[in-house]
């Protein structure tokens, strides 16, 4: 950690193509997270988001026993988990109980599937922690593709999506068609989860998805200003995370998860502060 | 089953065929065997304040739910503004009770008040963008909301939240306001000032109202007629002929006194939920 602050060595390495590459990753990353997430907070729906991340692990070790690609594995995995967390209603009092018992169970087969392998699982199985610098042309290419598919889908749904998201009953009574949304938006969650797996690793993915728009939320309540922050803050957590790691070498989910709880640690000071202020 | 309705009273008279706002013919609405109610005849004409009264469960928000298109009749048919309700008529308005909404909640009263605008629609709504905020100003402005609609929703009152969703639902600018136990949780003073708007509205837009409550009395002076459902029963009338201990008894199948107090009707001996909110209660235990 000594050379953290090695702005030379810094800069060299960030001349190197791979980690260009990893940088770019993580910039489509933060820009999906941001999107997404005060969505995803106005729904209450990180456990969720949890869950499907998690699950997108049993995804990657069924396909490696399977011998079809880790990633493809987790991206199916991450889109059955969502599907079937999105099938449930959001309502419903046990909502939080039943993704703990989906997770739990989803878990225990990955591991069950993991121990049936026979090969090495552990040089192909980065998902937990991912693997950002290993990016080839391809994945790159995928994930673009994908990020591309989540946007204009978004786009088109938008404003019945906020509005069923927030107002569920008034949404429902002038015709937005609330559980089909329900649907759709869990699938996107679940492609842009499993995007974040493959690369950042399961347990980045909360720090992207949910961290930076929880904070955004604590500082504004216009919808539009709220995404435009949970953006800002997911690349400044995402790329300056893997820039500050460059250095000393240092595992990049640590740095991510610190800058974005930063970030969500001083909106918290100055909402609690305004609101001081207001009563 | 007695199915009786009330002449039709003459502040009220039958709507020439298509002109009503909204229109029920021999209405039936039964889950299994429990009939809600059956052979409902109703026509609101533009402008009238229909009252829905009834105890809980005696099918007052199924009935919203019919017109709202979100529940079909098992029997007869209905039309709103002019057509069948399908989902997402654009010339209906809802107004919902107030439920509290998430302190955390990113999303202020403009934004709520927008939604009912265009939140129904696909896309991003961005071309549409001066006009949406020239419409959300006026209504935010004719409910008086103006002062705190750049607020976060859930920081503001019971009452600023209800005036919110008057403006939501008229901001659309409907033919037919459906308003679901609006005046519920909220004190006399914005139970008055929420009715008096939806009231305001139905005089200048000619808008037919449908107010769904359990209590008469804040709404009593605004209301032309009031359809009183009770367990597969119900009557169709001017106030004075529906608020009668005759009327009431021979709904509910019990004896029950209608008493006015002050311009105020109490009913006494109904279903509890009836005298929830008596002051005699109160002063019993103390």
């Amino acid at each position: 950690m000594d050379n953290l602050f090695d702005v030379e060595l810094t800069m060299k390495l960030l001349s190197l193509d791979f980690v260009l590459g990893a940088l770019l990753v993580a910039a489509i990353l933060g820009l999906l997270a941001g999107v997404l997430g005060p969505l995803i907070v106005a729904r209450n729906m990180a456990f969720s988001v949890h869950g499907t991340s998690e699950l997108a692990l049993t995804g990657g070790a069924a396909a490696l026993l399977l011998g079809w690609e880790v990633g493809n594995g987790a991206l199916a995995g991450a889109i059955v988990a969502a599907l079937v967390l999105g099938l449930l209603s959001r309502r419903s009092s046990d909502y939080d109980s039943v993704i703990g018992v989906v997770l739990a169970f989803g878990l225990g087969m990955g591991v069950l599937m993991l121990w049936l392998y026979k090969g090495r699982a552990s040089n192909k199985f980065g998902l937990l922690t991912g693997q950002i610098v290993g990016q080839d042309f391809a994945s790159i290419a995928l994930l673009t593709g994908c990020a591309v598919g989540v946007f204009v889908v978004l786009a088109l749904l938008y404003r019945p999506l906020l509005f069923a998201s927030v107002d569920a009953d008034v949404a429902r009574a002038r015709g937005v068609p609330t559980t089909g949304l329900a649907l759709v938006f869990a699938v996107l969650v679940g492609v842009a989860t499993a995007l974040g797996v493959r690369t950042v690793g399961s347990l980045l993915v909360l720090a992207l998805m949910v961290t930076p728009a929880a904070a955004a939320c604590r500082v504004t309540a216009s919808p539009l200003r709220a995404t435009l922050l949970a953006i800002l803050f997911a690349e400044v957590s995402a790329v300056g995370g893997i820039v500050l790691s460059l250095a000393p070498g240092a595992p990049v989910s640590a740095f991510v998860t610190a800058i974005s709880f930063l970030i969500y640690l001083v909106c918290w000071v100055i909402s609690r502060v305004r609101r001081a202020a207001f009563a | 089953m007695t199915v009786e309705r009330s002449t039709a009273p003459p502040a009220a008279p039958p709507v020439p065929g298509g002109a009503a706002a909204v229109s029920l013919t021999d209405a039936r609405l039964a889950y299994g065997d429990r009939v809600l109610w059956d052979g409902l005849d109703l026509d609101v004409r533009p402008g009238e304040f229909l009252a829905v009264l009834g105890p809980n469960g005696s099918g007052k928000t199924s009935l919203m739910r019919v017109l709202l298109g979100l529940q079909k009749l098992s029997g007869g048919t209905v039309n709103v503004a002019g057509e069948p309700p399908g989902k997402g008529n654009r010339r209906i308005g809802y107004i919902p009770q107030q439920r509290a909404l998430d302190p955390t909640l990113a999303l202020r009263g403009r934004d709520l008040v927008g939604l009912g605008y265009d939140g129904h629609r696909w896309g991003l709504g961005v071309r549409g963008i001066r006009e949406r905020r020239r419409r959300v100003d006026e209504a935010l402005a004719a409910v008086g909301a103006t002062g705190f609609a750049n607020r976060p929703v859930g920081l503001l009152s019971g009452g600023e939240q209800q005036r919110l969703r008057v403006a939501q639902a008229l901001v659309g600018d409907p033919t037919v306001l459906l308003c679901d136990e609006p005046l519920l949780s909220l004190d006399l003073a914005h139970q008055r000032a929420v009715s008096t708007l939806i009231d305001a509205r139905r005089r200048a837009a000619d808008t037919a109202v449908l107010f769904v409550t359990h209590e008469i009395n804040p709404v009593l002076p605004l209301v032309d007629r009031i359809l009183y459902l009770v367990d597969g029963h119900f009557r169709i009338g001017l106030p004075e002929e529906v608020m009668t201990s005759e009327t009431l008894s021979q709904l509910y199948g019990a004896d029950v006194a209608v008493v006015r107090v002050r311009g105020q009707i109490h009913v006494v001996g109904a279903h509890s939920d009836l005298c929830e909110d008596n002051p005699h209660h109160h002063l019993a235990e103390h």
